[in-house]
């Protein structure tokens, strides 16, 4: 099984008070996994529903390895959906599940039996191949949905919030799983989910949606690390926001004067994806991007006093809200840290560097 | 409050209803029941004439045979009904529920008597049938098993419609999507998905149509002929006419025996009680 191109050009999908879908495009390599990220009514699904072929759409084109496939009905699209709840066969045992899509190509019994047994042992299912899907957890219809949607060997695999309904353990355990049957198939994954912390891990790209719109399509290395906008910097990870004032800018560094503060002045870096054309711009810092130390130290030049108002110990990290006269600062640092040591109620002083502070447009 | 008296106060609330329950439904059963077995020339002796005779034996076949044939009719004419209820948007579904449930509401005499007015000879229909030149004299279509048949199928099909709606309902629209993605044609996803799943609310309200029709009398007696008596009528007619109560008495435990072994089938395999909310 080798994985096909995806490409969706200018897609748009109007209901009659919103728009869902507004001129998305987006090109998927063979074999690449893709995440549409982004809330709910932010047109991810939509687009999905949209190349499975459940959505009439008002404008746009859909390819598959440049076969324009808009018009053809879902059924005749071959196409592998993996859809939330996992619609399996409530009266159909296991294997009928799986082998329903080979018996609608007309399959024979022994081909049928032969990739059945294939496919449940790629999700190690083999079994309970003759339970009832009721008689099933919900990590294991999980996996039974995923089969049935790989055993005719679709070149496009399509999966909507997969893991929605399961719990956060066995929800790592089959990310995990299912990256590793994507390699190990080489099919094209076009993945939607709400959750940044699946699509960071799963995705050889991500495509942050919101309001219908791809707001960036990048590596989750590159989406973290240079958020196309404050909108993508707060949704994909945690950042503080400051609003500031434009005073003067040398190359990529600016120098700018934060509202809440007056007299005060930090340095920061106007972000690649989208430099602030005014004066007024808001200035976004990640947790683990700040420093923190006792009030006496030399204070650095991007600094400002704060007091530990909550310190929340997450295991491998510790979470610490630093009431400000910029308002309340996220810090998150490493369990044994120095920023680890300080308790709730405790004077300190935050720091950051300039390449970590991005500057973007008003949101 | 006492643990005493407050386990006393929901057991006083249940009692009227318990009381009324006992004393003037499962007593007079139980008399019913008494009486069919309690003649001089032996306790089977009903039994053995409704077994026998072929007269009787004719009747119980007759009624059976109705009974199902207006099940089935409410299966064919039901399904498409229930079908469109459940995929019919605000307007549409108002409309469809308000076809099936007014007559529902209006009064069986009223009703029974307007088939008359529709189906007899002189009637709306053979009267348009004549006028199109599509026949001579006229299709009889009251006073026989035919006319019983229309008019039992019309009250009956709400007991089928709506249990079967619900039943359409509750079938997530999803599983629909995941035939076709797999291939099927919305003609193959129907008859392999929708269809079987939907299928125990069809028996489960085939069961219950049949169940209620084996006892229907108001529309055999009116719409009916009468050659083709039905088991009600014949109790009737041995209350009423022959004063035979030890016989009707019999007749009416056959129909009990029968409908409750319909109904534990139903729940048992059919999930009968669910169509009715009763778990």
């Amino acid at each position: 099984m080798t994985g096909a191109a995806v490409q969706i050009s200018h897609l748009s999908k109007r209901y009659s008070d919103f728009v869902a879908v507004d001129d998305v495009s987006l090109d998927v390599a063979p074999g690449e996994f893709v995440t549409l990220l982004g809330l709910s009514g932010s047109g991810k699904t939509t687009t999905l529903m949209a190349v499975a072929g459940f959505v009439d759409l008002d404008a746009g084109r859909i390819a598959i390895d440049g076969r324009d496939i808009a018009g053809l009905p879902p059924e005749k699209r071959d196409l592998g959906v993996v859809f939330q709840n996992y619609a399996l066969f409530p009266h159909l045992n296991v294997f009928e599940n799986v082998a329903f899509p080979l018996r609608m190509r007309k399959w024979t019994q022994p081909a049928i039996e032969k990739a059945i047994g294939r496919v449940l042992d790629i999700v190690s299912l083999g079994h309970l191949a003759t339970r009832r899907i009721a008689e099933l957890s919900g990590g294991q219809q999980q996996r039974v949905a995923l089969a049935r949607a790989l055993v005719f060997e679709p070149p496009v695999l399509l999966m909507d919030e997969p893991l929605g309904a399961l719990d956060r353990s066995l929800r790592d355990q089959l990310q995990t799983e299912i990256k590793r049957i994507q390699r190990d198939l080489g099919v094209t994954v076009l993945y939607v989910t709400h959750d940044q912390e699946e699509a960071l891990a799963l995705s050889d790209r991500i495509a942050v949606m919101a309001e219908g719109k791809i707001c960036q399509l990048a590596t989750p290395d590159e989406i973290y690390e240079n958020p196309a906008s404050a909108f993508v910097a707060g949704f994909v990870g945690e950042s503080n926001f400051i609003d500031v004032t434009m005073r003067g800018q040398d190359g990529p560094l600016a120098t700018v004067a934060p509202t809440g503060i007056p007299g005060a002045l930090f340095t920061a870096t106007t972000s690649r994806a989208a430099a602030p054309a005014q004066a007024q711009a808001v200035m976004a810092i990640r947790p683990e991007a700040l420093r923190l130390a006792a009030l006496q130290d030399t204070p650095p030049c991007n600094a400002i006093p704060g007091r530990v108002a909550l310190r929340e110990f997450m295991g491998a990290t510790v979470r610490l809200t630093i009431d400000t006269e910029l308002g309340p600062m996220i810090v998150r640092d490493g369990r044994v840290s120095e920023a680890a040591r300080f308790k709730a109620g405790d004077t300190v002083r935050l720091s950051w560097n300039e390449r970590d502070a991005l500057l973007f447009p008003p949101r | 409050m006492s643990a005493r008296l407050r386990s006393a106060v929901p057991a006083a609330l249940i009692l009227p209803g318990f009381l009324l329950v006992a004393g003037l439904f499962v007593w007079p059963v139980a008399q019913l029941v008494a009486t069919s077995f309690g003649d001089r020339a032996g306790a089977l002796v009903h039994y053995v004439k409704i077994f026998t005779e072929p007269t009787y034996l004719r009747v119980v076949g007759r009624t059976l045979l109705l009974s199902a044939q207006t099940a089935m009719l409410c299966v064919l004419l039901g399904y498409p009904l229930a079908y469109q209820l459940n995929r019919a948007g605000g307007i549409g579904k108002a409309v469809i529920l308000v076809c099936i449930l007014i007559p529902f509401w209006t009064n069986l005499l009223v009703r029974t008597y307007g088939w008359i007015i529709l189906l007899n000879p002189q009637g709306v229909i053979n009267g348009v049938l004549r006028q199109l030149g599509l026949i001579e004299g006229a299709v009889p279509l009251v006073y026989n098993t035919t006319g019983v048949l229309i008019g039992m199928t019309q009250i009956m099909l709400p007991y089928m419609v709506l249990p079967l709606a619900a039943v359409m309902s509750r079938l997530d629209p999803a599983v629909m999507r995941a035939a076709r993605s797999l291939g099927a044609s919305p003609a193959q996803a129907f008859l392999k998905v929708y269809v079987p799943l939907t299928l125990p609310g069809v028996l489960g309200g085939f069961l219950l149509v049949f169940m209620l029709s084996l006892g229907f009398f108001v529309v055999p007696a009116i719409l009916g002929g009468p050659r083709d008596l039905l088991l009600a009528q014949l109790i009737e007619f041995n209350i009423n006419q022959t004063l035979n109560w030890p016989f009707a008495a019999a007749l009416s435990t056959v129909l009990l025996a029968a409908t409750v072994t319909l109904y534990w089938i139903g729940d048992r395999f059919f999930g009968l009680g669910r169509l009715w909310g009763a778990r």
